[in-house]
């Protein structure tokens, strides 16, 4: 240090640093002021590029939808086509059905494949293309999956039916499951690993009744955005379940799905079956917005009940 | 560097060897990878005894003390060799499940780390729980005597249904300390318990270890010198990866033997 500092002194005047960069500072200032403004403004203006479509999404269909809710609406089987008479009620069931038996195959799995990827898996090549196909699988088009439930399972047991559709539902689920399970697990601090195993307990015990509550949060909105996503799809349906204007009869039968009735709905010429269509929707989404709000509530009065 | 064999005052040697050692410490070697983080350490540890771990940074003192309950492999990359023999059992005999030793030997770690979503009875119960206890009477006397060997039952005691994380740092620490010993263990190690605690909370965490060593063995790893002489009865000086001197903590303090040793006691470096 000492040595540095003289020769420092021998070969060129010491420069007065703290003056050089208070004028840098000086200079650059106008400049960094616009410059902040302008990047407010931008991520404003995306913030309301993001929420404009969706708020008007959310108005257009509770205006047009909410004046189709009744009673008979949500209780009653269609009506003859264009009569503007009875209900959605085997949609309603249908989806709570399909998306039901679908969350109950993928969820278990998803989580533990996830749990299996961070916490168990040695780090190699295997694990490397389980995560890899897993991330394709997620990308890949639910149309694809609905002729993989076609050829299948349709095909094998000679009929639409719930089953075909909830294991292709399933598939679109299982993967985000996965990743949300894996990416949330990473989070929960190794400390508490290193605590559990430091008792004595086995690796197994860990994870399932130290880390595994610790991320549960976290796991229970993946699944909730997963169960969002799969409500919605329709393309895997029309393969599928078909779609129907009677009640659940079995597992192996056809049924109905809010998302292909919007879909009929809306491809007939009436009126009345538009209303319907915009009524249907409107469903749907107090469903999604239900589970979702349903079990954040949940959750956080669980967290408060820890707070206080 | 020759390996030393532990000195000990020489009045109390022969007292010594009739005793038996609670942990013998034989050529273990610590490594990350491929680097050597402990060189062949040798070290022999009383029963009911204090042993603190001292030296600089990166001397190897915490990899060391991971290494006696067999934590220091459960890093990615880590492995140790050697043996390391509690009460006559090498513990990294092949036919050792670590799972088992690790319910001998308790561990606190540097910073408090309670389950986050346990209250404070289960975060002292859990490991009895998770290890298959379901007598709940036992449970319960067993929280409750290790709440106060741990100190801290009388500022919990009407509060054990709250979280763990509701404590204070200081009070979050001794709940660790509370869970390690409702497992009974024989050897507490210590990980720098005080590094993230006040003034207050480790004056209380040591006080704590002065008293504990009544029933358990502990060894404490820290960068506090004037902690280890507060506290410990045997001191080991270690210095990148070696084990430089060990010996009653009064002559590694008052007349160590290794000038490195008393450079670093005297803040020469480090």
């Amino acid at each position: 240090m000492t040595v540095d500092s003289n020769s420092n002194s021998n070969s060129k005047p010491k420069q007065n640093y703290r003056d050089i960069l208070q004028e840098t500072v000086n200079k650059k200032y106008r400049k960094r002021l616009l410059l902040n403004r302008l990047v407010t403004i931008f991520t404003i203006v995306c913030v309301i590029a993001a929420v404009v479509p969706l708020v008007s999404i959310l108005l257009e269909v509770v205006k047009n939808g909410a004046s189709a809710i009744s009673i008979e609406f949500l209780t009653q089987p269609p009506g003859s086509m264009g009569s503007g008479t009875g209900g959605i009620a085997p949609a309603i069931q249908g989806t709570i059905i399909v998306v039901g038996i679908a969350s109950l195959i993928a969820a278990p799995i998803g989580v533990l494949a996830g749990i299996y990827l961070s916490e168990f898996a040695k780090k190699g090549e295997f694990v490397e293309i389980v995560r890899f196909f897993n991330d394709v699988l997620t990308g890949l088009p639910s149309i694809v999956i609905g002729i993989v439930g076609y050829t299948a399972i349709v095909l094998s047991i000679g009929s639409f039916s719930v089953l075909a559709g909830s294991v292709s539902l399933s598939i679109i689920m299982i993967p985000i499951v996965v990743r949300v399970t894996e990416e949330t697990l990473k989070v929960v601090p190794y400390s508490l690993r290193e605590a559990g195993h430091s008792l004595g307990i086995s690796k197994t015990k860990v994870t399932l009744f130290v880390i595994l509550p610790s991320a549960k949060n976290g796991i229970l909105t993946g699944i909730v955005i997963a169960i969002s996503r799969i409500a919605g799809e329709t393309a895997p349906l029309i393969m599928t379940i078909l779609g129907t204007s009677l009640f659940f009869t079995g597992i192996t039968g056809p049924v109905d799905a809010l998302p292909l009735r919007i879909w009929r709905l809306a491809s007939q010429p009436y009126e009345s079956a538009h209303a319907f269509g915009w009524g249907s929707a409107l469903i749907l989404i107090l469903m999604i917005l239900a589970l979702s709000m349903g079990l954040r509530f949940l959750a956080q009065r669980r967290s408060l009940k820890a707070v206080k | 560097m020759a390996i030393e064999e532990p000195i000990e005052d020489k009045e109390e040697a022969v007292q010594q060897t009739a005793e038996r050692y609670k942990v013998r410490i034989e050529k273990v070697n610590g490594w990350y990878g491929s680097k050597r983080a402990i060189r062949d350490v040798n070290l022999n540890v009383k029963e009911k005894t204090v042993t603190a771990f001292i030296g600089p940074s990166g001397c190897g003192k915490t990899t060391l003390l991971r290494c006696l309950n067999r934590m220091h492999e459960m890093t990615p990359g880590a492995h140790a060799d050697g043996r390391v023999v509690v009460d006559g059992i090498d513990i990294y005999d092949k036919s050792i499940d670590p799972v088992i030793i690790r319910r001998r030997i308790g561990m606190v770690f540097q910073k408090p780390n309670p389950f986050p979503t346990m209250s404070i009875f289960d975060n002292v119960s859990a490991g009895l729980r998770l290890n298959g206890m379901n007598n709940k009477t036992i449970i319960r006397e067993i929280v409750e005597e290790s709440l106060r060997n741990a100190a801290l039952w009388d500022e919990v005691k009407n509060d054990l249904d709250n979280p763990g994380m509701s404590l204070s740092g200081g009070q979050q620490q001794r709940l660790c300390i509370a869970r390690a010993l409702a497992m009974q263990p024989e050897v507490l190690l210590m990980d720098e318990p005080t590094s993230s605690l006040d003034p207050i909370g480790s004056s209380k965490i040591e006080e704590l270890v002065r008293v504990l060593k009544d029933n358990v063995t502990i060894i404490i790893v820290t960068h506090n010198m004037q902690q280890a002489a507060r506290v410990s009865d045997f001191t080991a000086f270690m210095y990148l990866g070696d084990l430089i001197e060990y010996g009653s903590t009064n002559q590694i303090f008052m007349n160590p033997e290794k000038e490195l040793t008393e450079r670093y006691i005297s803040g020469k470096f480090g």
